[in-house]
Formats: C-alpha cells, sequence, structure tokens
C-alpha cells in the first residue's frame, strides 16, 4: 500500500508549498478556540480575567491538569471515561449496522413500502431531542432503562444520517458489480458482505469517527436518565465544573477538562487513519 | 403507619441500598448546582446525614435550571420523581399552578410535626415563595438581591471623592457624568436588566409590575410596568446608553466580567455576586445599596429577591416526608444557613442566621455583605414588592430584553418599547390563565 | 433514485431494515407523536390537565409578527452556516487530498473542532468574544474596532453562525476528503495539474464525482443549520439583541424546554417540520437530478 500512495499526485516545488500555506491557514483559523482553551488551561485564573489573556501557554499545566482530574467530581474521571466510552462505542456501532443494512434495502431492493420506509427514516432527523425528552423518558422508564446503557444508547441509535450516507454511497457504485454478483449466483448477502462491505471502509471509517463522537458528546439525555452517579458521563462531569448560580467560572480548571475529554475522540481520529487511505477500493475498479 | 407502606418502604430502601440499615429513609434532592455551589451544597447533605441516622438524603445534579425543571416533570411523568426539587424563580408560577404535583412545604412541615415557625423566616424573602395567606409553599434556598458594586479606583482616578453618596440615581446621573468627561470607557453596566431596571425597580418604588399584587392574587393578573416612573427610568437608562455611560454587555451577568477585570466603575448585580468580585478584582471594590429616585413616595420600599427555592413533589410515602421535612428543617437552622450566607452571599432565610452571622462579626470583617439583608428588611414589604408570580415569567423576561435592546441601541424609545412588552406579555399571561384555568 | 440492477424477494429487505424502524418507532415515532400532539393542546408540563384548544396554538402564533419574522432569520442563518460549513471543508479536503504525506497531521488537527462537545463549544466562543473582555473582543478593541454583538444584530448573527458552523468544517471536511478517496486515481492525477487549470479541471472533473456526496452534505447541514444550533445560540446571544438570532428551533427550545409552554411549542415544532420536510421533498425532488451516482 505505502508503495501506491508514493508517486500519487503529491505536488512538488511552489505549488506544493502553495498547498501547505493553504492548509497551514485554514488549521491556523480552525484551530485558534482549540489553542486559546488549551492557552487557558495553562495558566492562573487572573491571567485569564485581566484582558488581554495570554496566547501563549504558562506554566500552570500540572496544576490544572491535577485539579480537573481529581476535584470537583463525585465519581472517579476512569468511571466517567468508562460511561462515556461504552455509550460513544454502541452508539457508533448500533448505528452503522442498523444503516448498513436498512440503506442496503432501501438502494437494491423494491419492496412494498420502501419510499415510506426511507421517508420515515428521514423524519427522525426532523425534531430535536429537547422537543420530545418528557414523552422519550417516559418510553425509556416504562421498559425499566433508567440507569442503564441499554437507556443511554437505544435511543440514540436510529440515525438517518448515516443510513443517508450509505445510500449516497451505494448508487454511486457501479450496477456492473451487482450485476456480476448475480450472474455468478451469489445471494444479496454474499454480494453485501464481499463486495458493498469492503468497498464502503472509507465511509465507515468516517461515518465511526463522527458518530463515536456523537456518541461521545451527548450531555442533555444522559444527564435526564441517570441518577445513580456511577453512570454518569465525562460530559456531565465537566459541565459539574461550570460555575452555577452567580458563581464565577474557574476557567484553567474548565479548559483543562474540556481538553482531556476531547483527547479520545482524537485517539478514535488518529487509529482510523490508516482506513481513509485509498487502497483496496482502487485497485478493485 | 400501615404494612403495607411500611414493606414497600423496607423493599425500596433494601432495594436500593442493601449495606445501609433497613430502617433509614433515603430521599432524593436534584438541584442545578454545578462547581463550588454544589460542593457547598454537598457539604450541607452530608452533614445532615452525619448528624442523625434515621434519614439518608441523596443530593444529584441535574444540570442548569432549565435542564434540572425538565428532569424532574420528566420523571415526575413517569412516577420517578425525586422528594426534593430545585427550581428558579421564574418557575414558581408554574410550580405553584401544578396543584398535583407538589406538596407545599407548610403542609409538609404541618404532617411531620416538626417544630415550624412561618414567623422565624424573613418574610421579604420567605414572600416571594408564599400564597397571599402567608402559607410557604417552597423554601427559599438560593437568594439574592440588587446592589450596586463601586470600583472605588476608578471613581478616584476621574478626580470624584470615592466615598460620594450613590444612594440615588440623581447622584449616579452626576458621578456618571464626570466619569464620561474624565474619560473613562465605561463609567456604568448592569447584569440582569429586567430584574434589577424593572422588576426590583417597581418593588423599590412601591410601584406595581403587574395588576393582581404582582400576580399574588390569580391568574388574570395584567403587566403595568409600562407606567410612568419606569418609562422614566428606561429612558434614563437610554439617554446613558447613546451617551456611552451605560454600557451594556448581555442578557444576563456578562458584564460582572467586565467589572471584575477592573473596566467598569459602577455594576449593578446581584448580591451573590461578591464572592467572585471579591476574588478577582484587583482593585479597592464596595459594596452600595441599589439607588433609588429621590423625591418618589415611599421610595426606597425593599427590594426583590432572585434565585430558586426547593419544592417538594407529590407521590411519595408518609415517612419519605417526614425524612424531608427534618432535613429542610436542618436547612433552616441558624447555623446552616449562616454558614451558607457567609460562603455564598446569598441572604439568610432567617433573622436568627442573620444575627448569628452578626454576631460572628462576618459583617465588620466583610464590609457590605450585610446591605443586601437590610436592604431586603428594613421595610414590611408591601403588595408591590413581596414578589412576582407570573406565568411563562421566562418569556415574558426574554421579551423584555428585546425591548430594552431596542431602547439601548437607540431603536425605540422607552414608552414605546414598554408598551408594547406589556403587549406582549400579557397574551403569555392569558395563554397561561387558560393553561391552568 | 433508482437503481437499475436489484436483487428480489420482499422478506429479507424487510427484516434488513426492520431494525431501524422498530428503533425509530419505539424511541423516536412514539414519543414525538405524542409531542406533536400536545400541538392541539395547552397542557399542564407535569401531565395533571390540559386545554384542547384546537388549532388555537397556530393562530397564536401565526397572527403574532415576531414569530413571522423569525422565519427570515432562519432563512438568513441557515443559507450562512451552510455555506460557511461546506466551502471551507471543501476546500481544505482537496488540499489534504493533495498532499497525501503529511495530510494526516492536517487532518488530526482538523477535526479537534468537532470533538468539542456542543455543549461547550458555545461557552469556548463566548469566552472569546465577550464584550470587550473576550480574547477577540480585546484585540479588535486594540485595532480600534468596538465589537459589540450584544447591540449589533448584524454582529451577533456573525458570531452564532461562525460559531455554528466551526465544529461542522470538521465534519464536512471528514466526508468531503472521505468521498475523495473514491475518486479513482487515475481520474485525479488526469486533473493534477498546477494552479488555475487545476481548480478548473476540479469543477468539471472531480466535483461531479463528489455530487453524490454534497448532496448528502447539503441535505443534513441545512437539517442541522435548522434543529441543532439552538444550543450554540441559547450560550452566546440568547436569541438577542432584539430578535436578531432568534431563529425558529431557538424559540421552540426556549419556549418549550426553558418556559414549559409546551402547546405553544409543539405547534413550533410541527411548522418547523412542515418547512423543513417540504425544504427536503424539493431538494430530493429538484437538485437531487444534478447528481451524477
Amino acid at each position: 500500500m505505502a508503495r501506491e500512495i508514493t508517486g500519487m499526485v503529491e505536488r512538488r516545488g511552489a505549488g506544493l508549498w502553495l498547498t501547505h500555506l493553504c492548509m497551514i491557514a485554514g488549521v491556523l483559523v480552525i484551530f485558534f478556540p482549540i489553542w486559546l482553551a488549551f492557552v487557558a488551561s495553562t495558566v492562573t485564573q487572573p491571567e485569564i480575567v485581566r484582558p488581554p489573556m495570554p496566547l501563549w501557554p504558562g506554566d500552570q499545566l500540572i496544576e490544572n491538569y491535577t485539579a480537573a482530574l481529581f476535584s470537583g467530581v463525585n465519581v472517579p474521571v476512569l468511571t466517567m471515561l468508562g460511561n462515556s466510552l461504552v455509550m460513544a462505542v454502541g452508539i457508533a456501532v448500533g448505528k452503522i449496522i442498523i444503516s448498513l443494512t436498512s440503506a442496503f434495502a432501501i438502494v437494491y431492493f423494491r419492496f412494498p413500502g420502501r419510499n415510506m420506509f426511507f421517508w420515515l427514516i428521514f423524519l427522525t432527523l426532523m425534531l430535536p431531542v429537547e422537543v420530545r425528552i418528557v414523552p422519550t423518558y417516559e418510553v425509556i422508564a416504562g421498559f425499566g432503562m433508567l440507569n442503564s446503557y441499554q437507556g443511554l444508547i437505544f435511543p440514540l441509535v436510529a440515525s438517518a444520517t448515516a443510513t443517508f450516507l450509505f445510500r449516497q454511497f451505494f448508487l454511486t457504485i457501479p450496477d456492473e458489480l451487482a450485476e456480476a454478483a448475480r450472474v455468478d449466483g451469489a445471494s444479496p448477502m454474499q454480494f453485501f458482505r464481499d463486495i458493498l462491505l469492503p468497498m464502503s471502509r472509507t465511509n465507515i471509517a468516517a461515518l465511526f469517527v463522527i458518530l463515536f463522537i456523537y456518541g461521545w458528546n451527548q450531555y442533555l439525555w444522559p444527564l435526564l436518565i441517570t441518577t445513580d452517579p456511577s453512570m454518569n458521563t465525562i460530559v456531565m462531569g465537566i459541565r459539574q465544573m461550570f460555575p452555577s448560580g452567580d458563581d464565577v467560572a474557574d476557567w484553567p480548571v474548565i479548559m483543562a477538562t474540556s481538553i482531556l475529554a476531547m483527547i479520545p475522540p482524537v485517539v478514535v481520529v488518529i487509529s482510523m487513519q490508516k482506513l481513509f487511505i485509498r487502497g483496496l477500493v482502487d485497485s478493485e475498479k | 403507619m400501615s404494612k403495607f407502606a411500611f414493606g414497600a418502604i423496607l423493599a425500596a430502601t433494601t432495594a436500593l441500598a442493601p449495606l445501609t440499615a433497613a430502617a433509614q429513609t433515603e430521599i432524593q434532592f436534584w438541584h442545578a448546582f454545578t462547581g463550588r455551589l454544589a460542593e457547598l451544597l454537598d457539604e450541607q447533605v452530608a452533614g445532615f446525614n452525619a448528624g442523625q441516622s434515621d434519614y439518608k438524603v441523596t443530593a444529584t445534579p441535574k444540570g442548569n435550571y432549565s435542564e434540572a425543571l425538565n428532569a424532574g416533570i420528566a420523571a415526575f411523568r413517569a412516577g420517578e420523581q425525586p422528594q426534593i426539587l430545585q427550581v428558579f424563580e421564574v418557575g414558581t408560577a408554574s410550580m405553584m399552578a401544578a396543584k398535583g404535583a407538589i406538596k407545599p412545604v407548610y403542609e409538609v412541615m404541618a404532617e411531620s410535626g416538626l417544630p415550624f415557625d412561618p414567623n422565624a423566616y424573613l418574610s421579604a424573602v420567605t414572600g416571594y415563595y408564599t400564597t397571599a395567606e402567608g402559607q410557604m409553599l417552597s423554601l427559599p434556598y438560593n437568594s439574592s438581591t440588587q446592589v450596586l458594586y463601586v470600583n472605588r479606583d476608578a471613581l478616584e482616578g476621574a478626580g470624584i471623592d470615592p466615598d460620594t453618596d450613590l444612594s440615588t440615581w440623581q447622584n449616579v446621573d452626576t458621578v456618571l457624568g464626570q466619569l464620561k468627561e474624565a474619560g473613562h470607557a465605561c463609567p456604568y453596566t448592569t447584569s440582569w436588566q429586567s430584574w434589577v431596571h424593572l422588576e426590583s425597580f417597581s418593588a423599590y418604588h412601591n410601584v406595581p409590575f403587574a395588576t393582581q399584587a404582582n400576580g399574588f392574587g390569580g391568574l388574570d393578573t395584567e403587566l403595568v410596568f409600562n407606567g410612568p416612573l419606569q418609562v422614566q427610568h428606561i429612558s434614563k437608562l437610554g439617554e446613558w446608553a447613546q451617551d456611552g455611560k451605560f454600557i451594556y454587555a448581555g442578557r444576563r451577568n456578562e458584564a460582572g466580567a467586565n467589572f471584575r477585570a477592573g473596566n467598569c466603575a459602577l455594576f449593578t448585580e446581584s448580591s451573590a455576586g461578591y464572592a467572585g468580585v471579591k476574588a478577582e478584582a484587583q482593585f479597592d471594590f464596595q459594596i452600595r445599596p441599589l439607588p433609588y429616585w429621590d423625591g418618589v413616595e415611599g421610595a426606597p420600599q425593599n427590594t426583590i429577591i432572585g434565585g430558586a427555592s426547593l419544592w417538594v413533589l407529590a407521590g411519595h410515602e408518609p415517612e419519605e416526608y417526614k425524612a424531608t421535612a427534618a432535613f429542610l428543617n436542618y436547612l433552616s437552622s441558624p447555623e446552616v444557613q449562616a454558614q451558607w450566607h457567609q460562603n455564598t452571599g446569598y441572604l439568610p432565610i432567617t433573622s436568627a442566621a442573620a444575627e448569628v452571622t452578626r454576631a460572628a462579626g462576618f459583617y465588620e470583617a466583610n464590609p457590605g455583605t450585610d446591605i443586601a439583608v437590610i436592604q431586603m428588611t428594613s421595610k414590611e414589604p408591601t403588595e408591590n414588592s413581596k414578589g412576582l408570580r407570573l406565568g411563562s415569567f421566562d418569556q415574558i423576561r426574554a421579551i423584555i430584553d428585546e425591548e430594552l435592546e431596542a431602547v439601548w441601541s437607540g431603536d425605540k424609545d422607552a414608552q414605546a418599547a414598554l408598551d408594547t412588552a406589556v403587549e406582549r406579555g400579557n397574551q403569555l399571561l392569558r395563554r397561561f390563565e387558560q393553561a391552568n384555568r | 433514485m433508482e437503481k437499475r440492477v436489484t436483487f428480489k424477494g420482499w422478506l429479507l429487505p424487510l427484516c434488513l431494515i426492520a431494525p431501524q424502524v422498530l428503533i425509530s418507532a419505539v424511541f423516536f415515532f412514539y414519543p414525538a407523536g405524542q409531542a406533536v400532539w400536545q400541538s392541539l393542546f395547552i397542557p399542564d408540563p407535569f401531565g395533571l390537565s390540559s386545554q384542547f384548544v384546537g388549532l388555537g396554538n397556530f393562530e397564536y402564533l401565526l397572527g403574532d409578527p415576531y414569530y413571522r419574522a423569525s422565519f427570515v432569520t432562519t432563512a438568513v442563518f441557515s443559507t450562512l452556516v451552510t455555506l460557511a460549513s461546506m466551502i471551507p471543508a471543501l476546500f481544505l479536503a482537496v488540499m489534504a487530498d493533495r498532499l497525501v504525506k503529511s495530510a494526516g497531521t492536517y487532518r488530526t488537527l482538523l477535526i479537534w473542532p468537532y470533538a468539542v462537545a456542543p455543549a461547550i463549544a458555545g461557552v469556548l466562543w463566548m469566552f472569546m468574544f465577550n464584550t470587550r473582555v473576550g480574547v477577540v473582543s480585546w484585540y479588535l478593541g486594540q485595532l480600534g474596532y468596538d465589537w459589540n454583538h450584544v447591540l449589533n444584530g448584524t454582529e451577533a448573527m456573525g458570531l452564532v453562525v461562525a460559531a455554528s458552523a466551526w465544529g461542522r468544517i470538521s465534519y464536512n471536511f471528514l466526508f468531503f476528503f472521505a468521498a475523495l478517496q473514491a475518486v479513482p486515481r487515475s481520474i485525479i492525477e488526469a486533473a493534477a495539474i498546477d494552479g488555475a487549470r487545476f481548480w478548473r479541471r476540479f469543477f468539471t472533473i472531480v466535483l461531479p464525482l463528489l455530487s453524490p456526496t454534497t448532496f448528502f452534505l447539503l441535505v443534513v447541514n441545512i437539517v442541522y443549520a435548522f434543529f441543532e444550533t439552538f444550543g450554540v445560540i441559547h450560550t452566546i446571544t440568547a436569541g438577542g439583541p432584539q430578535q436578531s438570532t432568534t431563529i425558529l428551533v431557538y424559540k421552540v427550545f426556549s419556549d418549550g424546554f426553558v418556559s414549559q409552554d409546551l402547546g405553544s411549542s409543539a405547534a413550533q415544532s410541527v411548522i418547523l417540520l412542515v418547512v423543513v420536510g417540504l425544504l427536503t421533498v424539493l431538494q430530493f425532488k429538484y437538485i437531487e437530478k444534478r447528481v451524477h451516482y
């Protein structure tokens, strides 16, 4: 694979530098708020509240991160990280599986109600959780799923976005592949497993990243349905550090915790990197 | 207690906490505090749990005020509600109207048989949460009122005597002029504009904010804060905004960051902002009473509170209500109240707590912290100053915010803005009346 | 869009689609239906009593000029958020695709904003732009520009658009990048010429190949701008100054979730559902025709 990458469309000379320059400029602008959060997590409160706050990291990194890790939460940070991880992976995997199969059904079959089902799935994008939160809570309570992983995961698993993305992708796959599979006498599921899945690899990777982060960042739903502190997630823990009432914010610790909470999603992105690189897809075309 | 109920409690407690003694009754307290305030709240709860062995309170943070309220509502509809729920003051009318969902505090206390003397409480604080007949519906938990914060260094820098009298808006007007003249970039700013400049302003000058005793008298209340006095005040603020004497920084307490950073000279804000100012201000500051317009009959009356109170929710066992009563009783005790008042800057809810605080020398050590208490209690509250009980109040505040912003930016004059706000707000009140008929 | 080649049978596809439909029915349609049903009532939040008002909530809303005005605000806001999140993302994805070797580093840095929980993103932007004391407003002030989004509606709109589009750039970048990776290498190589000619070829050859992804992102970004941005607005402007950033869903949120006016909030959800539903159907009907599968 490495050989395939070299000798691709890598530019040389001025073009290459211009591209890098564009990239760096873009990254600078987009990364700036994160940088600022990081800087804020390494200085003292007085430095932040008297404008202008510094733009370069200070020397309080260890103090602030220690405070972030060991204070102000009623359960160990590890427990919260663990809960967030289970929830995020559960949601991401669940969504990808049910979306892959439903998109496969919608694109590759003709069956009664196909269009209706597609639109019904699509409709789930269009009502924010906050609006239907009370009835949804009643459903979960009815199933006895309060304070459980099922309760955290199930209501968030139905995803129109992922189904729509796979539909879009499946439609771009040349008809010849399905034709050939049919001629070879392959069953629909064999075609799904041997052709569609490998081809969807890049999209699955992108979706996994997006859905993992989506699950990781859930706040309102876990807040409502968990009362047992051992089920708290990390984002709930962070919000616990925000000031309430007329209190003032302890910015360095808040920012340190926020940065810590971003690390797992970023690790997921990095570990998914390999899947993003153009490989098998091309050689099969 | 019936055998059945006892069995149910036994089953419930053993199921929830198999390791605790079966006789202990556990109750849930859902609150909206985070950060330092949540830690102080946890200390109170721990103190209660350690002080006796019959009951155990579990405090659970449920996000911010609106998230906690929604959590409580959702849980109630599913039969999973806590015994105690912290609700912000703007939700008072909604909670009060939900008769089947709440159990009034006076009832809880009466049934428990614990000593409960309504007269021990500061009526200016509890009045907000009592019926017109004086029955306490919810227990004030965190209450604060508006005071004036002064950056003494800024006054001095502008050649103004930092001890100058700022008790009236007339004097403030003069000082703002001097500050502006001296080139100060932010002579005055405020947080919570509707709360400070209309709600409390009306009470402080003993004029009605709404009819029917500000809503205490019935759901058919109508807004009347477009009276001449309020219009005059808002127009003055509008003038100041146009002249760069009043710098508007946002609907909530965004202005606090400006004052604490030393940018602004005068600042009206909640008395509970004291701890933050003390922690961050690198200048000499002072707390003064909220100014009033000299010459207005009855002014200064008393200001009104903001914050949140604890509501007891319906649908629990008698034994659990007994535990709840014991906890509320503990929260009202002079020592706990005094501690809370001193640590947070929130108002004490009993006069005994204020006495304990005074006796401990706290007010001498922290000058200005008693101003809020004095301001609240110097006069017996009137119909106009007891508090506000308006449905959809949060939406009404949003409307007021919108209209006031039109005044600050010069798009509307004060009369037109307040007239519109009253008209739009009244529509919401009529809807609320319909929902709770 | 229809595939020419399909498999036979109806039982298998029904089984394949069943999990999603079932979960949606139980955890979405049933509760959402209940919420929507409330649009015909003025209910008490605790579910204790309810006044049937028929279409009263709708009459009340549509008769309110302030509510009608927020349709325009919503249209402006959604258009800006969609454009501000898609165009930079596409540009950066193309650049990253050209820099195969070092793309990993850039990609990692670019995805961070999406890793910021929406609950925190608003606070972060507020932190930067707080009147006079926020770090960006302070430096703007030093440059002689008085940043004042609390009274200047245009600045407020700019700020909530930037804060809403920010994390979304990462999202769009990731999908554009994934799509570029699926474009056959030979085509990319053919377009791989420096300068202006690169962009001309990009628009004529590569972009059409990206159209399924672009269409997907267009639809989901519009839906995002409509339905998922109220948290950021709540933290940064609370809909102000005056009504300049009060978009439809923010009002649904603040009336329903904050103020417990469930009847009005449900009626607003229905109106919103109809508006966005129509918009989506139109997109599928007209824009999808131009998509090359």
